[in-house]
């Protein structure tokens, strides 16, 4: 019976240098940014909490939601724009 | 513990250990988890189903946010993995289907992916025993397989004779593979 292809294969070193070259890295801003969200999300979650409380402020906020982003020291992007006006 | 040794053991942890001190809302985890999957999301966005960079940009951010809100959902800690490829796959369809390829047949879509897929699992469980590598040799297989660099380029960043590059990255090579061999012994921290 002749040998599945992996059985002999599978942990040959060239084999292995190939799987590694596989997968490229992905772009550090990327993953900085997907490491970021729960720091992300706990300023939104701030700035939702203060707008509850406060008309002003979620009127002001509203109307710059860029602005409460980077002042909350929020890289801003689209998606985020979009998650505070939601959560307002 | 101290910040090193902290991250040592994060990035030793077990898929299962990281999801569930990522539960708890530790911030370190949850990067430990983004970077181990990263490479993983991008390979299926853009090799599987070869989204455009700014397409698949979109899909890797998507796959993050989401799993960051339903990591409390997850049934099982250790099947986080295929929950983030299925994740990632529902995601690409979904961009693809809301692009100019709209119309696209749903089966054509996926043709090929499957095994795209099985590559791309067995390239992560290698990604997932370098971590168990000593230092120099994962680094001197990342800069060889990974960064693509030279003998030369590696052996002026290490300080090691260019000469001997080739004999250190066969011998890191080997270790790898008697690790692979013995893969239910990989990460022993949870």
């Amino acid at each position: 019976m002749p040998v599945p292809r992996h059985e002999f294969e599978m942990y040959d070193e060239e084999r292995i240098g190939e799987l590694l070259r596989v997968m490229p890295q992905a772009p550090e801003a990327w993953v900085l940014t997907a490491a970021r969200l729960p720091a992300t999300r706990r300023a939104i979650e701030q700035i939702a909490a203060l707008a509850e409380a406060d008309a002003t402020f979620r009127s002001q906020t509203l109307e710059d939601l860029e602005g409460a982003l980077a002042r909350a020291g929020v890289e801003v992007s689209p998606a985020l724009v979009e998650h505070l006006r939601d959560r307002l | 513990m101290e910040f090193h040794q902290r991250m040592t053991a994060l990035s030793t942890a077990t898929d299962a250990g990281l999801v569930a001190r990522c539960r708890d809302g530790d911030d370190d985890a949850w990067e430990e988890l983004v970077r181990r999957f990263s490479r993983y999301v991008l390979a299926i966005a853009q090799q599987a189903y070869r989204l455009s960079p700014a397409d698949a940009e979109d899909v890797f951010q998507e796959v993050f946010a989401r799993t960051y809100e339903r990591l409390g959902d997850l049934r099982n800690d250790e099947a986080v993995r295929p929950w983030i490829a299925q994740l990632t796959r529902r995601l690409c369809i979904d961009r693809i289907r809301a692009g100019s390829r709209e119309s696209a047949d749903p089966e054509a879509l996926e043709a090929g992916v499957d095994d795209s897929l099985d590559r791309l699992d067995e390239a992560l469980s290698v990604q997932e025993a370098m971590l168990a590598m000593p230092d120099n040799c994962r680094d001197i297989l990342d800069r060889f397989f990974r960064r693509d660099e030279s003998y030369a380029v590696i052996g002026t960043a290490l300080g090691l004779p260019s000469g001997t590059i080739a004999s250190r990255i066969s011998r890191c090579l080997g270790k790898l593979r008697d690790h692979l061999e013995g893969r239910e012994h990989a990460r022993p921290t949870s």
